[in-house]
């Protein structure tokens, strides 16, 4: 019988995936956000398996919360790509030091 | 029997799309085996009840996030080459890392099996009633400022993509509609009355 255990487990190998795709491919920003979005997908299997094995709304609730953070984030990181574009041309992003932060 | 059989096709089609987004060679089919992995996703939150986030998953993942993915990364003329090249003096550190990364996840769990934390229900799930209704009745409820903060954030996001992306351009020569609205007709307008063979000077 599927247990909370088994989504934990699909959710830690997700998230680990997640980080592990940012590491790889550290000068492609496009395939980081992607990876973000697995990342906060993983995020989401988790709360809602904890929502349907504990009988609590909750999960469900912030799920939904993390799915809006999610698109607002996806927006945001996708337009500041595109003028980052605009103004050098490539999206190689391993050496960005324009600000000097 | 048969959900175990779905649960195990889902989290695997998830799992390996997952691979494969991080792993394609070509960014659009990154973003094609990440709509897979959402749709899978979805699949899993329908197993376990959850109908309304999975057909959320569907709708904002697939309809409105990937497809924003797929046009950004077919409109910009990026050489994606040259951007794999550092895979290979990468991945060495970053699997230490992942490795690391779920060692200290399985301890957490373990940790977490160890002794159970039980608190009260902030909002039972009463048997018998729809997940929709439920959500719903939490979110309209006890949620309903923070439904409202995401509506503020969601607002936010877009005021900023377009202010991100807006350009103004020099080389052309809009319609100035509030210099429009502002012109009075004095400014622009004048009654003469020349005398014959005398001209009109503006």
């Amino acid at each position: 019988m599927i247990g909370l255990g088994h989504y934990l487990a699909v959710g830690a190998i997700l998230f680990v995936l997640g980080v592990f795709g940012i590491f790889i491919n550290r000068k492609n920003v496009i395939v980081i956000l992607m990876a973000i979005e697995l990342i906060l997908l993983s995020v989401n299997i988790n709360l809602v398996a904890f929502s349907a094995f504990l009988g609590d709304m909750v999960g469900q609730v912030f799920a939904m919360f993390v799915l809006t953070v999610a698109a607002g984030e996806a927006a945001i990181g996708l337009a500041i790509l595109v003028i980052y574009f605009r103004g050098r041309g490539t999206i190689a992003v391993d050496d960005i030091n324009q600000m000097k932060g | 029997m048969i959900q175990a059989f779905a649960f195990y096709l889902f989290a695997a089609i998830v799992i390996a799309s997952g691979v494969m987004t991080i792993g394609a060679r070509n960014p659009v089919h990154s973003v094609l085996w990440l709509i897979l992995a959402f749709f899978n996703a979805a699949g899993l939150f329908l197993i376990l009840g959850a109908e309304f986030i999975a057909m959320l998953l569907v709708i904002v993942y697939v309809g409105a996030v990937a497809v924003l993915f797929l046009f950004v990364v077919m409109m910009l003329d990026i050489d994606f080459a040259e951007l794999r090249s550092g895979i290979a003096r990468y991945w060495p550190f970053a699997s230490i890392l992942a490795l690391i990364l779920l060692a200290e996840i399985v301890f957490a769990v373990m940790a977490w099996n160890a002794g159970t934390v039980v608190a009260a229900k902030a909002s039972p799930a009463a048997q018998g009633v729809p997940n929709i209704e439920l959500l719903g009745r939490a979110l309209y409820g006890r949620y309903l400022y923070i439904f409202e903060a995401a509506g503020l954030v969601l607002l936010v996001a877009m005021i900023g993509a377009i202010v991100l992306t807006h350009r103004r351009r020099s080389d052309l020569r809009p319609q100035n509609v509030s210099h429009q609205v502002r012109r009075r007709p004095e400014d622009a307008v004048v009654n003469m009355n020349p005398g014959v063979g005398q001209g009109v000077e503006l």
